[in-house]
């Protein structure tokens, strides 16, 4: 799908699934005649982005963001559906070989600033990994000034390099994770939950970071997250996830200013009340059923307000619905008032 | 007189390199029934304060000064086995994770009723009564069969509420909440949250709600501490300390939450780091990062001053100070 | 009002101490070690032991293996401070008038080596297969899984007497005793590496999916290079702790082979094979030929043993 300049996306995932076989061990599934067990994490997701934005998946846990993320980056393979970047479909290429070159282009950022960088190896060392798998710089001088200018670029002295990780706080050791990510000169940047392990004054120094080494580097970030707060400052347009499918997407703000899926409502209402307007929240009931077994029809209907006999049936598609793509019967079938916050 | 008053709190950690003061000079109180949330970053001594308040700091770690009043009783000197009675039966403990609160090897049940027949000696049949009642307080439904349920067998929401039941057990006067929802998936807590305020409304218990989430407090608490490297920087009630907080770091914390239709191309953020345990600045601990330091502030430690509807540990508030020049940052 | 200048430098790391001796000195594992009297009596004493053993050349006052230096004569002689001794054979002699003090030192450094040999080509066994099995998983790491699990279930001795065995029943009868060291040392290799193995593949399974490892597959480095440069630093702590008690396991078991005549001959005895000449004699009254040499075993099995001990404490995080 092609955007109002007429190019082609730059990250295309169609019927993107992917399943994690959680079966019993054969034994018993003979002995206790138990059939195969599938945990569909993600259910079929479809979203593009353009080069350049920043688009964010949202949503709780069990929701398949991050494996989203993971399947996106390569770490997973999909069960099934296409992941296109750049035009170049990335399912389809098998060695690794091949897919190193692409692959370079796009990097990562994890959650956990403890457990992403090897205790054992120097940050310059850690820094200086991907230079060095893909040869873009020759020479022990030559790497060693690219260090001390990526350790610039997020703020950290060129002193910080001789160090190990386990001499930096948490906000630090994030700015080395990044700093790593961008050693690779990538264009295209996954960043899982980057700061929500981090205190909220130092999200705050990573996030502005963030922002400025997109507008300087021309970056596209996909952006996995559960705080709604922080989605809304950092995206251009958003996708909200339950149960392994997209129940709907939009640009920033437009979700923000009228969210219209039941659970994307929810969502929103669940944020705490900063203003202090004296709102009174109304907690939506139930919680995020089992993966492994999710829900017949629309995977929300057993905590929706709106639910009738056809969601209970029938799983809803993504549907335009004004500036929006939601899933949800209700909406297409206009039992829902649009709301304005 | 107020239900928990603690002064001059100092809780030290002594190590080989030399004795490292975690919280330095804590004071403050909390009134039967109200919420008080203590809120900080990683480092600001705010569970240390909580577990030494219930006599649950993990050695070294000591109270090396100051007192905690409970109910007009010292308890920050008591032995463990009169601080074992107040626990439980007057102070109840909610934890972040309760996964680890909770003992997987004995039913929901078991572990509720030890609690009331420890503290309220009932016998069998009233303490699985009122285990029912509060398991159904806290919302668990089909509180009969789950009564006899693991904790396995519960969802971390589920479970959180149970740890929730298992402090209100005893009926204390006073919970202190560490992070109780932190854990938890954003609908869940908000869940969690309306729970516990209606609960401790209910009742008439006073918590002491310890978290780094603003949001939490914003919604829950009544008045709030803002910890910062060992001590309280700001207080007040939540409506003020909120909306108009004098204290720069108070102020740089709130600035630096996204908002939804708050800024979009950049966070107010405060520069540098929370100072590690032992490397404290000399005077006001946040000299260092704070955009209206001046030479004062560099050599004298403030106490809580009144600044406006707050009280702000910062010498900008020092009314009776002759004017001075500010120093520009640097 | 917070100062919004995004180019103001943020806190460095605090500064780290000068010089790489001095940060050694003043680590946490010295310090403990420093702190167990046990510990520093235990590092002596290996010090001593292994010391002695491996200059036995130069120290040891008569030459064992010396047949012309030998005098019947002077066989059976008791330790110098009893009756019928002298200071010339300060242990006294054995039956074929060898000085015990001298062949317990040649035996010692025997034992070591065989101990050291053993446990070192374990850890490079134990180790590489550990990793293997544990990084590609599946079918390999079933595989070796299993035949460690065989292994395991049998009692060392009995797959040592097996291998030993053997090579017995293999080779010509006149090169057994030139193969001796090398087919005692392979006996006693078995279980440790054994053992490395089940460990490091453990560790490799934890270190894995840790997040440093899935950011080295995204940068595109080549899974052996994760596998080494990745993988194997981290997981070195624990198989260490256990290489050092293994230590004083093959040594022991070694001596057990040798004391059963299936481990080092007469020509180049070990302390075990001294303590199986030396119990012939127990009970015609020459006690010290046997209490000698067996001393020399306990202790330096104690001392390796305490001195593991230690170390997997200190390393251990939870009780710092």
């Amino acid at each position: 799908m092609a955007d109002a300049g007429g190019r082609a996306p730059f990250l295309a995932v169609s019927d993107l699934a992917r399943y994690f076989d959680v079966s019993p061990p054969l034994l018993n599934r003979l002995i206790e005649r138990r059939g195969r067990l599938d945990l569909k994490a993600v259910d079929g997701v479809d979203f593009q982005i353009r080069r350049g934005e920043t688009f964010s998946l949202v949503g709780e846990s069990g929701c398949g963001k991050s494996t989203v993320a993971r399947l996106v980056v390569g770490l997973y393979r999909p069960t099934r559906g296409q992941i296109e970047f750049d035009g170049a479909d990335l399912a389809r290429m098998k060695s690794r070989l091949e897919q190193k070159p692409l692959r370079r282009r796009m990097q990562m950022i994890f959650q956990d600033p403890y457990a992403s960088l090897n205790p054992r190896w120097r940050v310059r060392d850690i820094i200086a990994e991907p230079i060095r798998t893909h040869g873009l710089r020759t020479g022990a001088a030559a790497i060693r000034a690219r260090v001390e200018e990526l350790l610039g670029q997020v703020k950290l002295a060129p002193a910080d390099g001789e160090k190990y990780p386990h001499e930096f706080s948490g906000g630090q050791r994030q700015r080395i994770s990044i700093a790593r990510a961008l050693a690779a000169e990538p264009e295209f940047l996954v960043c899982d939950e980057p700061t929500s392990a981090l205190d909220v004054s130092v999200q705050a120094q990573i996030l502005n970071l963030m922002k400025e080494l997109q507008r300087k580097l021309g970056l596209t970030y996909l952006f996995i997250s559960h705080n709604l707060a922080v989605v809304y400052f950092i995206s251009d347009r958003v996708g909200v996830m339950y149960l392994g499918r997209l129940v709907e997407t939009a640009d920033a703000a437009t979700l923000f200013a009228a969210p219209r899926h039941p659970y994307t409502r929810m969502l929103l209402d669940t944020i705490p009340d900063l203003a202090m307007t004296g709102r009174q929240r109304q907690p939506v009931g139930g919680e995020v059923p089992n993966p492994i077994d999710p829900p017949d029809g629309c995977a929300f209907h057993p905590r929706c307000p709106f639910a009738n006999e056809r969601c209970r049936r029938e799983r809803p598609e993504l549907r335009a619905d004004a500036a929006a793509l939601v899933a949800c019967h209700a909406v297409e079938e206009g039992r829902i008032a649009p709301e304005m916050s | 007189m107020a239900l928990l008053e603690i002064e001059h709190l100092q809780i030290e950690f002594p190590t080989r390199r030399g004795v490292l003061r975690a919280v330095d000079d804590l004071s403050f109180t909390i009134e039967a029934g109200e919420v008080l949330g203590v809120v900080g970053e990683s480092g600001a001594g705010k569970s240390l304060t909580g577990a030494a308040i219930i006599g649950l700091l993990e050695p070294p770690g000591r109270i090396a000064g100051g007192t905690v009043v409970f109910n007009g009783r010292r308890i920050d000197n008591l032995s463990p086995e009169e601080l074992r009675h107040i626990r439980g039966k007057e102070i109840g403990a909610i934890f972040q994770d309760p996964l680890t609160s909770l003992n997987p090897l004995y039913t929901v049940g078991r572990q509720l009723t030890e609690t009331i027949r420890v503290h309220l000696r009932l016998d069998g049949a009233a303490a699985r009564e009122r285990a029912l009642a509060l398991l159904r307080e806290v919302g668990i439904p089909g509180a009969e069969q789950r009564i006899d349920h693991y904790p396995h067998q519960f969802s971390g929401g589920m479970r959180q509420r149970v740890v929730i039941a298992l402090a209100l057990a005893a009926n204390p006067r006073l919970v202190i909440a560490d992070e109780p929802t932190t854990a938890l998936d954003v609908s869940i807590q908000a869940q969690i949250i309306a729970l516990l305020k209606r609960l401790c409304r209910d009742h008439g218990t006073a918590v002491m709600l310890v978290t780094h989430d603003m949001g939490v407090i914003a919604e829950t608490a009544d008045r709030v501490a803002v910890m910062y490297a060992g001590r309280v920087a700001e207080i007040g009630s939540v409506r003020d300390v909120v909306k108009s907080p004098r204290h720069p770091y108070t102020v740089g914390l709130m600035g630096a939450i996204p908002t939804i239709g708050g800024a979009r191309d950049r966070l107010a953020q405060i520069d540098g780091a929370m100072p590690r345990v032992g490397a404290t600045p000399k005077g006001c601990a946040f000299n260092p990062r704070c955009g209206r330091v001046f030479e004062r502030c560099r050599h004298e430690r403030p106490e809580l001053l009144p600044a406006g509807a707050t009280e702000a540990a910062c010498w900008l508030y020092d009314a009776a100070a002759a004017p001075r020049k500010e120093v520009a940052h640097g | 009002m917070v100062t919004e200048s995004a180019d103001l430098p943020i806190e460095p790391a605090p500064p780290r101490a000068a010089g790489v001796l001095r940060r050694a000195l003043d680590s946490d594992l010295l310090y403990s070690f420093r702190r167990s009297p046990l510990t520093v009596a235990a590092a002596l004493v290996v010090l001593i032991l292994g010391g002695s053993a491996l200059l036995c050349a130069w120290i040891a006052p008569h030459d064992p293996f010396d047949l012309a230096s030998l005098s019947i004569l002077d066989s059976f002689d008791p330790p110098a401070w009893v009756d019928g001794g002298s200071w010339t054979y300060p242990l006294g002699t054995d039956d074929q008038g060898r000085d015990v003090l001298s062949a317990v030192l040649y035996g010692m450094r025997v034992s070591m080596l065989v101990g050291f040999s053993a446990v070192g080509l374990a850890l490079v066994a134990g180790v590489s297969l550990g990793l293997l099995a544990g990084f590609v998983g599946g079918w390999v790491d079933t595989l070796v899984m299993r035949v460690c699990d065989i292994l395991l279930s049998f009692p060392a001795i009995l797959i040592a007497i097996l291998i030993d065995g053997v090579a017995r029943s293999v080779l010509p009868h006149d090169q057994q005793d030139q193969i001796a060291f090398s087919v005692v040392v392979l006996a006693v290799t078995v279980l440790p590496a054994v053992q490395f193995a089940r460990t490091v593949r453990g560790s490799t399974l934890v270190e894995r999916n840790k997040e440093y490892v899935q950011a080295a597959r995204v940068i595109g480095v080549h899974p052996v290079a994760i596998a080494f440069r990745h993988i194997l630093p981290n997981v070195t702590g624990p198989v260490l702790v256990i290489a050092t008690i293994s230590l004083a396991i093959a040594i022991i078991n070694e001596a057990t082979l040798s004391f059963l005549g299936l481990g080092l001959p007469l020509t180049q005895p070990s302390l075990g094979t001294l303590i199986r000449v030396g119990q012939n004699y127990l009970f015609s009254g020459e006690w010290w030929m046997i209490l000698f040499p067996s001393l020399a075993l306990a202790g330096l099995a104690l001392a390796v043993n305490l001195l593991g001990d230690w170390l997997r404490d200190a390393l251990n995080p939870k009780l710092r």
